[in-house]
């Protein structure tokens, strides 16, 4: 789910949404610039005027029609379709014609045919290579990619692997995450590729691309499973489907900002369009394909464990087997894996993309912000991928098979079961610990229960309530100007349309239900979130000591932390809405950090010079010179609670995230599919309402 | 993008580039042609769709479903270890709700569901009419839904175990997520429930919370009787809670044949299943031994949750605990094995 993970534990590009992250970590580039505050925010004020008065106008011809055919406050029972016979229909047809049908016999059964073939050879080859060999595998890679210190991590966390007693579903993840990768990665540079040369296909596929970033992965596995049936290839597919997109958006991205002065000399040169895009644009847009396999790679693993609901196997199933009985320690271990493997290919391939090679390993690869291509590209146009490298591959190629073989010889392909090391009986310990005394009657400030009761009656009741109990056409109201104060006209559009086709799909309290809980989890995650990203913006040794605690908070399964939740919260809404704030809160803390960081130097020095407190400099300098960031974090923020809200329903958070696990638990797919459009509806709604003017700069940008 | 100058001054590089293109395209194509030759230029069999990660290294493998409750990881646990131990297979498990697994097993992703709590829908689709599936015949455990309150509440209320006092008990199980009413507990979305109906068909001032997964529920009721407090929620037996926690069940208007064919107007209690084991039917014929064992494997509910309460309580792997209890049950487990020819 969601795209914590595919923002970089190290790297500094905040996730998903990347151009709109360049954009943001370098405001002057989008003309908004350090604009003295007053006249920024009252030419805000006049543009929302001018758009809301015509909207003031429309929404008082179209009301009182509206009310006098539809009264009541919630959505009219005229407007709603009944989807429930023609899905259960097409979802018994399938299943009747699954085995018989030519489309499955000769179209998606080979798809899945292929899968499990090409799953099945890479799972054989990392098997045969026994764990000697893929260790040193992984370190020499690592190696010449990013420099010795990577090196080292990635045979550390590959042992570790090894270590928690995971080496056979830590091959079995791999194998499923390298197939998916790679379609991922090609599917995705094909249609990167196409955007990229043809505009008018740009236009086409970047609300697609758009859209498919905010959706939680949850939202669609029920068709995916419907046609494949649970397994490995439905797995493949769910996982391509969500990690294909970054991949296509960059590549577009990194093709359409090719250096103009380049392009111009290539083609004074006499050259085919091929030879340009082969010896010119490619290369030159190297530092963002890199960018995109990174993101496409955070997301891959990210799926793992969600994926494992779909019969995906591996590290995932383990997580989920350990959490059908209640077992944090276990599913820890079989979490930890995962957040090691997101860390090290994230830093491999990060350093990868910032071009450092062994000698630069040392500094950080905050170099694959997408700023960097300009003017040292045409020096290394082609360069990079060969010169001096290919003798050093082969080499490491050489090695790795050597170890492998010595392994193989010494009869030692799995990891020996001595050396592992149970960690699941101290985290349960400590889990135990936790919840025998937090859940209630800690003196003065009251248990955790104490808390998400009064959570529960004081901010959820009320929310749902004032949510559901708004009449529909006031809500769409609310909801458009809300959208246009802050965005276009279109945004606007499509934001008040997906909230009224989750009415017309028949479930709208449920999607207000919803709704309240991402908005409760919303505000405490960003109170927390600014907080946090305040203090550690102005303490280097707060943001070193944060830095280890959020990278695992970002990568870690949320399945992991559910059950803990419940423990300290009970079942309800509450523990859903706590799940959401742990889940968002690093990258909210992140990009605060980094935004606030970023505030041009000389700003705050001419506002020390003239002898503003810290406080003083924090509110009138940084915090607005940060706007962007801090928007962009609002936006993030609010992408990643929806993805946990909806898993959520597994902890009793009800709605529509129970319809979703309901209907993949069942087989329904009336509910399950109805839920999962009205989830994408919500997630379109909140990104459009939260998304501010960065989409509009990067399209003036042309990106 | 504009189209590319018409130009005659091709270099041999460019002719380079081309041959080069060339050949990686014959590259390409030929490992699409094998990609096709491997999957058979033919129709793909939907009933023959196997792990991928089955029979790895040459080794005999079966592929067991568990469903999320520690009963069935407890059938699987032992299934699995004999198999592993005393006939050489190796055996990979998959975690799947119970629906779905029917779907698996009738696609051969898996072999063999060890215990299945009655789904005529499923059973009349693939059992009967498309014979994709075969029965395994009977676990020997008899499985009940129920609503259970604590037992130490029960002690001190004896009249809460009859429905027709619930409703006088209804603000001791009040919760913040229950809203004014009182609050009746459900699990998973998976299992078979007609608990809504039935709160409104008995006019009960209830709100049913999903738990939406067993194990949040399960974490909610050790809570709760850690704290001696009220509450009432659906559960069913054998379940290794009943030994942690003690539990009374509420009395529901009894079941009769046919009073639950209309889920909308149930009023009764929920019926005493006999489990059931079903195997995958090409699977049932050609398994040899290790389906030979699954047919033969039937054990009891008080071996089933010595296993359970081993895996949930003691928080031992399921395979640890299956080797500690097969070690103790040697007789029990000996006349499963198939007998050798």
């Amino acid at each position: 789910m969601a795209h914590a993970p595919t923002s970089t534990p190290t790297s500094t590009p905040p996730p998903t949404s990347t151009p709109t992250a360049s954009t943001a970590a370098t405001p002057a580039a989008t003309g908004a610039g350090p604009a003295p505050r007053g006249r920024l925010a009252s030419a805000l004020r006049a543009h929302a005027l001018t758009r809301l008065l015509p909207f003031a106008v429309f929404a008082a011809v179209l009301v009182p029609p509206a009310l006098t055919l539809w009264p009541g406050t919630a959505w009219p029972d005229a407007l709603t379709v009944d989807l429930s016979g023609p899905l259960g229909g097409a979802s018994d047809w399938i299943i009747d014609n699954r085995d018989s049908h030519p489309l499955f016999l000769y179209f998606f059964g080979h798809i899945s045919n292929a899968v499990v073939l090409c799953v099945r050879a890479v799972y054989l080859v990392l098997l045969g290579a026994g764990w000697a060999g893929v260790t040193a595998a992984a370190g020499l890679i690592a190696w010449r990619v990013a420099g010795v210190r990577l090196a080292l991590t990635a045979v550390a966390s590959i042992a570790v692997c090894g270590l928690l007693g995971m080496w056979v579903p830590t091959m079995q993840t791999l194998a499923l995450m390298v197939v998916a990768v790679v379609v991922s990665v090609v599917l995705g540079a094909l249609l990167g590729l196409a955007a990229g040369l043809s505009d008018r296909l740009y236009r086409a596929l970047r609300p697609v691309l758009d859209t498919m970033q905010v959706l939680p992965a949850f939202a669609y596995l029920l068709p995916v499973v419907l046609i494949f049936g649970i397994g490995v290839p439905a797995a493949v597919l769910a996982t391509v489907v969500y990690a294909a997109p970054p991949m296509a958006r960059l590549t577009a991205l990194g093709l359409r900002e090719a250096d103009r002065g380049v392009m111009e000399a290539v083609t004074s040169l006499g050259t085919t369009a091929r030879q340009r895009l082969l010896s010119a644009r490619l290369p030159l847009a190297r530092t963002q394909l890199l960018l995109g396999l990174n993101q496409t790679i955070m997301m891959a693993l990210s799926m793992a464990v969600i994926a494992s609901v779909i019969g995906a196997g591996g590290l995932g199933d383990r997580v989920y087997q350990a959490l059908a009985s209640v077992d944090v320690g276990a599913a820890l271990a079989a979490g930890l894996p995962i957040v090691l493997l997101a860390v090290v290919l994230d830093r491999v391939t990060a350093a990868a993309g910032s071009g450092s090679g062994p000698a630069a390993s040392g500094t950080s690869p905050s170099g694959t912000s997408p700023s960097g291509t300009g003017g040292d590209a045409g020096g290394r146009l082609r360069g990079a991928w060969v010169g001096p490298g290919r003798t050093g591959w082969v080499l490491v190629a050489v090695a790795a098979v050597a170890v492998a073989l010595a392994g193989r010889l010494a009869g030692r392909l799995n990891w020996p079961g001595s050396w592992t090391v149970a960690i699941a009986e101290p985290v349960n310990g400590a889990v135990d610990w936790m919840t025998a005394h937090l859940y209630s009657g800690v003196p003065v400030v009251g248990g955790t229960a104490d808390w998400a009761g009064r959570f529960t009656t004081w901010v959820l009741d009320p929310l749902r309530g004032g949510l559901q109990g708004l009449p529909w056409w006031a809500l769409l109201l609310v909801v458009a100007a809300l959208a246009l104060a802050i965005g276009t006209w279109r945004t606007a559009l499509t934001a008040v349309l997906a909230l009224a086709l989750t009415g017309v799909l028949g479930v709208w309290n449920p999607s207000l239900d919803t709704l309240s809980q991402v908005l409760a989890a919303v505000v405490v995650t960003l109170v927390i979130g600014f907080a946090t990203g305040v203090a550690a913006a102005r303490s280097r040794r707060v943001e070193a000591l944060l830095r280890p605690v959020l990278d695992v908070f970002q990568t870690l399964p949320q399945f992991v932390y559910l059950i803990p939740v419940v423990a300290l919260f009970g079942v309800g809404r509450a523990p859903a809405v706590a799940a959401a704030v742990v889940y968002a809160l690093p990258a909210v803390v992140r990009i605060t950090t980094q935004g606030l960081r970023e505030v041009d130097a000389s700003a705050l020095e001419s506002a020390r010079s003239l002898g503003a407190t810290g406080g003083q400099q924090l509110r009138q300098v940084q915090l607005p010179l940060a706007g962007p960031a801090l928007r962009l974090a609002v936006n993030q923020g609010v992408v990643l609670v929806l993805a946990v809200v909806i898993i959520g329903g597994l902890v009793g958070g009800g709605a529509l995230g129970y319809s979703v696990v309901f209907g993949l638990a069942q087989g329904d797919l009336a509910t399950g599919l109805v839920a999962g459009a009205a989830i994408v509806c919500l997630g379109l709604l909140l990104d459009r309402v939260s998304q501010p003017t960065e989409r509009a700069g990067a399209d003036r940008k042309g990106a | 993008m504009a189209r590319p100058p018409h130009t005659r001054t091709r270099t041999r590089a460019l002719a380079r580039a081309r041959t080069r293109t060339r050949a990686r395209g014959a590259a390409a194509l030929a490992s699409a042609c094998a990609l096709v030759a491997v999957t058979g230029c033919g129709a793909a069999d939907m009933t023959k769709q196997a792990s991928p990660y089955a029979n790895a290294q040459g080794a005999k493998s079966v592929t067991l479903a568990v469903q999320s409750w520690v009963g069935a990881q407890a059938n699987v646990a032992v299934v699995k270890y004999l198999l592993e131990h005393e006939l050489g297979y190796h055996v990979d498990t998959v975690q799947i709700d119970e629906v779905p697994a029917w779907d698996a097993l009738s696609q051969g992703r898996v072999d063999a569901i060890l215990e299945d709590w009655g789904h005529p829908e499923q059973e009349k689709r693939y059992v009967d009419d498309k014979k994709t599936i075969a029965s395994g015949g009977g676990l020997g455990v008899t499985g009940h839904i129920g609503w259970f309150v604590p037992t130490y509440f029960a002690k001190q209320h004896p009249d809460v175990t009859d429905w027709r006092n619930l409703n006088k008990y209804a603000d001791r199980f009040r919760t913040p997520e229950s809203g004014g009413k009182g609050q009746l507990l459900d699990g998973s979305p998976s299992y078979v429930t007609n608990d809504k109906a039935l709160v409104s068909n008995l006019n009960l001032d209830y709100q049913v919370v999903f738990a939406g997964s067993e194990a949040a529920q399960i974490t909610q009721i050790e809570q709760f009787a850690k704290e001696k407090k009220p509450f009432l929620t659906y559960w069913y037996k054998p379940q290794w809670l009943f030994e942690k926690v003690p539990m009374t069940e509420v009395r529901l208007p009894p079941y009769k044949e046919g009073c639950d064919a209309d889920a909308r107007k149930v009023a009764c209690a929920y019926p005493h299943t006999p489990l059931e084991k079903f195997l995958n039917a090409d699977f049932a014929r050609q398994g040899g031994a290790a389906a030979a064992l699954m047919k033969n494997f039937r054990w009891t509910t008080e071996e089933q949750n010595e296993v359970a309460l081993m895996i949930a309580e003691r928080k031992m792997s399921p395979d640890d605990a299956a080797a500690a209890w097969a070690k103790e049950n040697r007789p029990v487990w000996q006349k499963w094995l198939p007998k050798r020819k």
